[in-house]
């Protein structure tokens, strides 16, 4: 038998499934899902994602309203328009959730991530550092003779090119919240 | 009224107050306080199974005829481990059952205790949905919310985890309309304008088909007669998937057969030419579907389904329309008799022109033998023997079952159980108990292969003790016999393993448990052989010994086309190619 002619990464929804992968172009999508704050219900999302093959870039969550005990998940997906589209109704089929909200194409949206920056350094270095850091109007957290930790909140690319310049300065450790995001206006 | 109780005199009654009438289970430490409410009550039969796998196939045997959500009860850890495979068959098939597990106190959940099992993680994902129950005054709620959950919408499974200090624990209890009204309310009425627009495209339609599926079944019973009305009166064709059969009646006139991998040719072709096709209460399966880039490729599509998720899927479609199948009919049939009962006459002569020529093809023949039993003739046989009795078949997995969809005729929906979507040999024999405890007057007949059949035959013994008189119709044909034929289509004939080697005598076996066994090896004495097993009044296996190499056609073979079906024995060779050959 000769070798199977099946591009990797091939979608496994179905048997036959044989499309190619990279003929639509994929699309990162921000998702907000409302859902009850009941025991597993974390577990019950991820599991979708991991379970049928969906990407998780970034998610967060916490209880929003602790008298109605509802939790806000959000998290930032990627895929082609038709798994964006699964990926929204396999959720909304979720018996604990209430609402599925696609932020990406549901009108204007603001996106921030909380970061943590740890910088070792002296001398020109741990000037630098902090020069940059001012202009990124990150806050100086915490601070010993040899470091320090910066805060700053902003959307993930500007986390992304802060972590970029720190990287020659000393950066040694990072720790990011992962995206949360509403819709504006009312 | 609210009333205070422990909680496993809660876990009975709410069985009771939601309509209960039989369990399925097996008891263990972790369930044993809710034994003893069982115990001490007559409303609710327990049927003692012999494995718990058999208890959840038999709720789903239960669901599937009745209509009823099917109730099975068993113990911690090796309790609840054993009732996977039927969860996920029910998840796969839509079979609303409501699964009961004990647990470990909650006081010792976490600790590795013994029979301990993360019961809800395991099945989180083969449930509709599943709860872990820590509160005694959270359990009645619960149930009556798993109820509501297992039946509602697109039906399916539920499991409730309950640790034994909260059955010990007294709590209030709520009987269902005291609960709290649950939020989960899907959308059961179709969009009207898409409906609208559904009958415009059927009123001009020149080859339009009917593709049904199991939704037409969960809908209920008006459903199938909804769909018998519009079919009959729009003279459009209907093909039924695995799960749909008896739906649409097969004596009706416009039944074009089963669709498929190993459908009838005529249903395959009209799929594939049709001009409109609409899909109700079916979900583009793989084994419908073929390679899916020429699925159906000049056709309209309308897809009605109850799940939001199972639209667009796998196959785009024009015209989606998320409802209940039934609540759908009933629109679609107003708006076009409205519309003044429009059909495109000359095209859909024209089109079952076309049909009966496909028909006359006759893609079910077979080569007969005077000398050995050939399975489809065995199925004939029975089928001109038990139709008109009040007659339900289930079955095992493997080529039996799909010449029994074959050759085996329904005329209403619920009389027709095999497990479609997972493919679960060990099915049948459970799941034909379970719908003769639902059913005790009624001819009950479990298709089996040999293989198969053996998977879960410790359910002969709970046959016997609550004297359910099931029918086991072997066809044995000593293979794993649809594993066989696709190592003879695939792998060069190299049939690894796929003999059944050291087979049980059969008929000793049935009679080791008390039941009746006979054994058939020529054509001749098939007739007789079916009639003194219908006619016995009690458990009964027949060991038909069926031709060793036969194989199932019509048969699409992975990754071709409709229309690329292979008809019979001739030209299979090189039929399945490279890439075709890693798909299942
Ligand atoms: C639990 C399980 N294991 C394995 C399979 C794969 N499988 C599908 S059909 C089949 C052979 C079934 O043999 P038998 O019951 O004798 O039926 P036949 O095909 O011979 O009619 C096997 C092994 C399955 N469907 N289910
Ligand atoms: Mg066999």
């Amino acid at each position: 038998m000769s070798a199977l002619n099946i591009k990797k990464g091939s979608s496994s929804h179905s048997a036959y499934d044989l499309r190619d992968p990279n003929a639509q172009v994929t699309e990162s999508h921000t998702l907000a899902v409302l859902v009850d704050n009941e025991a597993g219900v974390l577990a019950r999302v991820i599991g979708l994602f991991s379970g049928r093959g969906y990407n998780i870039d970034s998610l967060t969550v916490a209880e929003v309203d602790h008298t109605g005990h509802r939790s806000r998940i959000t998290v930032v997906t990627r895929g082609t328009p038709s798994v964006i589209e699964q990926i929204k109704a396999q959720l909304g089929r979720l018996v604990p959730v209430h609402e599925v909200h696609d932020l990406t194409v549901e009108g204007p949206s603001v996106e921030r991530e909380l970061a943590l920056f740890k910088v070792a350094g002296t001398g020109e270095k741990r000037i630098e550092a902090l020069r940059l850091a001012e202009i990124f109007r990150a806050n100086v957290v915490d601070s010993t003779l040899q470091s320090f930790v910066f805060e700053m909140t902003g959307t993930p690319a500007k986390i992304d090119a802060f972590a970029e310049l720190m990287r020659p300065l000393g950066l040694a450790d990072v720790a990011r919240t992962g995206v949360a995001a509403l819709a504006r206006g009312v | 009224m609210s009333r205070q109780m422990t909680g496993a005199r809660m876990v009975v009654q709410a069985l009771k107050d939601q309509g209960v009438d039989v369990v399925f289970g097996y008891p263990g430490g972790a369930v044993l306080p809710i034994y003893d409410e069982i115990f001490q009550q007559n409303d609710i039969r327990h049927i003692l199974v012999r494995h718990e796998q058999g208890a959840v196939h038999m709720a789903e045997g239960y669901a599937r005829s009745t209509g009823k959500p099917g109730v099975a009860l068993v113990t911690s850890g090796p309790g609840a481990t054993n009732a996977v495979t039927g969860l996920t068959d029910a998840l796969m098939d839509s079979i609303p059952i409501v699964v009961l597990t004990g647990q470990v106190p909650t006081f010792m959940i976490g600790t590795d205790g013994f029979q301990e099992a993360d019961t809800v993680g395991i099945t989180r994902p083969c449930t509709k949905h599943n709860w872990l129950v820590k509160d005694t005054e959270t359990l009645a709620q619960t149930l009556h919310q798993a109820f509501h959950v297992a039946t509602k919408g697109r039906p399916g499974p539920v499991l409730i985890d309950i640790p034994k200090d909260v059955q010990f624990a007294t709590g209030t209890y709520q009987g269902p309309r005291e609960a709290k009204q649950s939020r989960y309310q899907p959308k059961v009425k179709g969009d009207i304008d898409a409906i609208t627009k559904l009958v415009e495209m059927m009123e001009k339609a020149e080859r339009p088909v009917f593709y049904t599926g199991g939704g037409v079944i969960n809908s209920g019973p008006a459903a199938s007669q909804l769909l018998r009305e519009l079919a009959d009166a729009t003279g459009i064709p209907v093909t039924s998937t695995l799960m749909g059969l008896g739906a649409y009646p097969a004596s009706g006139k416009n039944w074009i057969g089963m669709l498929g991998m190993h459908g009838l040719y005529e249903a395959n072709l009209a799929m594939h030419d049709c001009d409109l096709m609409i899909n109700l209460g079916a979900r583009f399966d793989d084994r419908i579907t073929g390679r899916i880039a020429d699925f159906s490729p000049r056709s309209k599509k309308a897809h009605v389904d109850i799940d939001p998720s199972s639209i667009n899927k796998v196959i785009h479609v024009d015209v989606p329309i998320v409802g209940d199948v039934g609540h759908v009919l009933e629109d679609l049939l107003k708006v076009w008799k409205a519309r003044g009962r429009k059909v495109n006459k000359e095209g859909l002569a024209k089109w079952w022109g076309q049909i009966d020529q496909w028909k006359a093809k006759n893609c079910l023949s077979y080569k007969p033998s005077q000398k050995t039993i050939k399975p489809q003739y065995a199925l004939e046989r029975l089928e001109a023997l038990t139709r008109g009795r009040d007659r339900y078949i289930t079955t095992e997995v493997g080529q039996h079952q799909m010449w029994a969809a074959q050759f085996l005729h329904f005329d209403a929906p619920n009389r027709w159980m095999t497990s479609g979507g997972l493919g679960t040999m060990g099915y049948g024999l459970p799941a034909s108990i379970g719908v003769q405890i639902a059913h005790p007057d009624a001819l009950v007949i479990n298709v089996a292969g040999e293989a198969s059949w053996l998977m879960n035959m410790q359910e002969m013994g709970t046959a016997m003790q609550f004297r359910a008189p099931v029918k086991q119709f072997i066809l044995n044909n000593e293979r794993l016999g649809m594993v066989r034929q696709w190592q003879q289509l695939l792998h060069g004939e190299r049939y690894s393993s796929s003999w059944s080697e050291s087979l049980p005598d059969f008929v000793k076996l049935a009679e080791a448990f008390g039941a009746r066994g006979a054994k058939v090896e020529s054509p001749k004495d098939m007739d007789d052989a079916i009639m003194a097993m219908i006619e016995y009044d009690g458990p009964y296996i027949l060991d038909v010994m069926v031709e060793k190499h036969e194989n199932c056609f019509p048969m699409i073979p992975s990754g071709k086309p409709h229309n690329e079906m292979l008809l019979g024995d001739a030209s299979t060779e090189g039929a399945i190619q490279s890439g075709g050959a890693v798909l299942v």
